[in-house]
């Protein structure tokens, strides 16, 4: 079954120098145990191409029902360098929900 | 000792909504207001304001701020600490001290933290053996140490319940980490053992769910958004602190948006790194550890928070001259917007090469279709777009080149493609470019110093 993020989740991203960082956190309990599973730095890195040039790390937050990715080198040399529209990743974390996962 | 006490946050960042502190001592009870003024770049602006004028370089709202609420706070005995001290925290302090005086308060204290700005002390630094190096790139500091604008310690809670200990009515400070505003009344009403770590990361904490203003009760919301009310009335985070480290995050009765555990949880992982190594210089919070319970009626209850002791380490942000850069835009309409806009970029690119201009950079983004997920951007037919903005960025260390650039965007209007408009705002002027360096420094090189300013009586 194809599910896509942004129905069993929400988030918030940030800038944290030229890295950004996303936060996703499950709607409920099951979703949090799809996103454990199947969200993946792989896949985020993937999903990221062309805008993430650098690795993802994952880490896990389940108190939260979240996971947390930083995306090293995406934000075109950070906040105050960066040329781009979106300097501090701010729709990044809406740029996620976008994705597909096949469970 | 209090029972519990009650901390508001005022303001997200220097520029949030400008009644929210009037707000938050009026339409309830608190006990502390907590302010952060300062975003990196922020240091940087001020200093030059300070190069400029020496009674300058703090935020400087504050003094304005405080012509409206130091009657309220005197009269309700709340305390208002924040780091809008900016580099000139001693001036910031002496225009409250002269609105105090306007308004016939004669018995303010003000706490002033120092200490934290070591621009003038870079070499004395180096030859201590502290290279200063890039956290991010790893670069030395050498070569650029001629160039930074700003140089400034985090500083923690610690310098902050000194001048609280020193019966400080308002507490003033330059870089301070903006979790330390609300760890540090914690600290002082509670006689918190600063060596009790799992209590530093409890208000730690705290501190990360008030520092952004709203964006713990509503702001920024991306989960079920469109079902918040009254977001025009705001209210923003008071967090109701207790002697065994339990906070309950809530906002005043009547005011708009919500506390709720997804509220909450978006704002706790906003800009972190790895969740077990929140690094302060009071401690490093395990936010794997964070308990939340959703007590309904805009009320959160965190607990078990916990944490290791703080590093030997302060952070520091210095920011440096880094060239020049502009933006130019323009906007296209229906029929094929889009490919108007591209067409546009195409020519303004091959004039830029024919001008033999020297750019680290050209950026092209299409506003209206993906400026934000670039190559995520679902694709669309082109007859159904409306209109695009192109949106065209360059940077160089050649002022010239970015000036020329400027020069370039408005022709377009009459020499591209055609039903183009929105160019009303003049040319691109060439910006400085102000780059950030991160760095760590040895907290035995660098000591806060607590100074109280009181009316002249």
């Amino acid at each position: 079954m194809k599910i896509q993020l942004r129905d069993i989740a929400h988030g918030r991203s940030g800038d944290k120098g030229d890295a950004a960082n996303i936060g996703i956190i499950a709607n409920d309990d099951d979703g949090y145990k799809i996103i454990e599973k199947h969200l993946t730095a792989d896949v985020v890195k993937k999903h990221f191409t062309g805008i993430c040039n650098g690795k993802v790390e994952r880490f896990e937050l389940p108190n939260l029902r979240a996971l947390n990715f930083m995306l090293h080198n995406t934000l075109g040399g950070g906040g105050t360098v960066s040329l781009k529209h979106d300097a501090q990743g701010k729709t990044l974390a809406a740029a996620l929900l976008r994705l597909e996962l096949e469970v | 000792m209090k029972e519990k006490i009650r901390i508001a946050s005022g303001q997200g960042f220097w520029g949030d909504l400008i009644d929210a502190p009037y707000d938050q001592v009026t339409k309830g009870e608190v006990d502390y207001l907590v302010m952060d003024y300062l975003a990196e770049v922020t240091m940087s602006i001020l200093q030059k304001q300070k190069n400029k004028n020496p009674k300058l370089g703090y935020a400087r709202d504050i003094p304005a701020l405080m012509k409206r609420i130091l009657p309220i706070c005197k009269e309700k005995k709340i305390k208002v600490i924040t780091n809008g001290g900016g580099v000139n925290p001693i001036a910031c302090a002496e225009a409250i001290l002269e609105v105090a005086a306007e308004l016939n308060i004669t018995d303010l204290k003000v706490g002033v933290v120092l200490g934290d700005d070591i621009k003038d002390r870079f070499d004395e630094i180096i030859d201590s053996g502290c290279e200063l190096n890039n956290m991010e790139t790893g670069e030395s500091i050498k070569t650029y140490k001629d160039k930074m604008l700003s140089a400034n310690v985090y500083f923690g809670a610690a310098p902050i319940v000194e001048a609280l200990k020193q019966g400080a009515d308002i507490v003033i400070t330059g870089r301070t980490t903006d979790t330390g505003l609300t760890l540090a009344p914690m600290i002082y009403e509670f006689n918190w053992d600063m060596k009790n770590y799992d209590l530093m990361s409890a208000g730690t904490v705290a501190g990360h769910i008030l520092e952004c203003g709203a964006q713990s009760t509503g702001g920024n919301f991306l989960g079920d958004w469109q079902s918040l009310k009254n977001m025009a009335e705001v209210g923003f985070p008071i967090a109701e602190a207790f002697p065994n480290g339990e906070v309950i995050v809530t906002k005043h009765e009547g005011t708009g948006g919500r506390v709720d555990f997804s509220t909450v949880a978006e704002q706790l992982v906003y800009e972190i790194g790895d969740p077990k190594d929140y690094i302060t210089p009071d401690c490093v919070a395990d936010f794997t550890s964070i308990k939340l319970d959703d007590l309904g009626n805009d009320k959160v209850k965190v607990y078990d928070v916990k944490g290791l002791p703080e590093t030997d380490s302060y952070k520091v942000s210095c920011s440096y001259e880094s060239g020049y850069s502009a933006i130019g835009s323009l906007t296209y309409s229906w029929p094929d917007a889009l490919t108007k806009a591209k067409a546009a970029d195409k020519i303004l690119r091959k004039r830029l090469e024919n001008l033999n201009l020297k750019f680290d950079e050209i950026n092209t983004e299409y506003v209206g279709y993906n400026s934000t997920h670039g190559p995520l951007a679902k694709k669309i037919d082109e007859d159904s777009i409306n209109e695009v903005m192109l949106r065209i960025g360059v940077r160089s260390d050649d002022r010239a080149s970015v000036d020329r650039f400027g020069k370039e965007i408005a022709p377009l209007i009459l020499t591209g493609p055609p039903s183009v408009t929105g160019f009303a705002g003049g040319r691109p002027k060439p910006s400085e470019v102000v780059a950030y360096w991160p760095a760590l420094i040895p907290k035995k090189l660098v000591e806060p110093i607590v100074k109280i300013m009181e009316s002249k009586k």
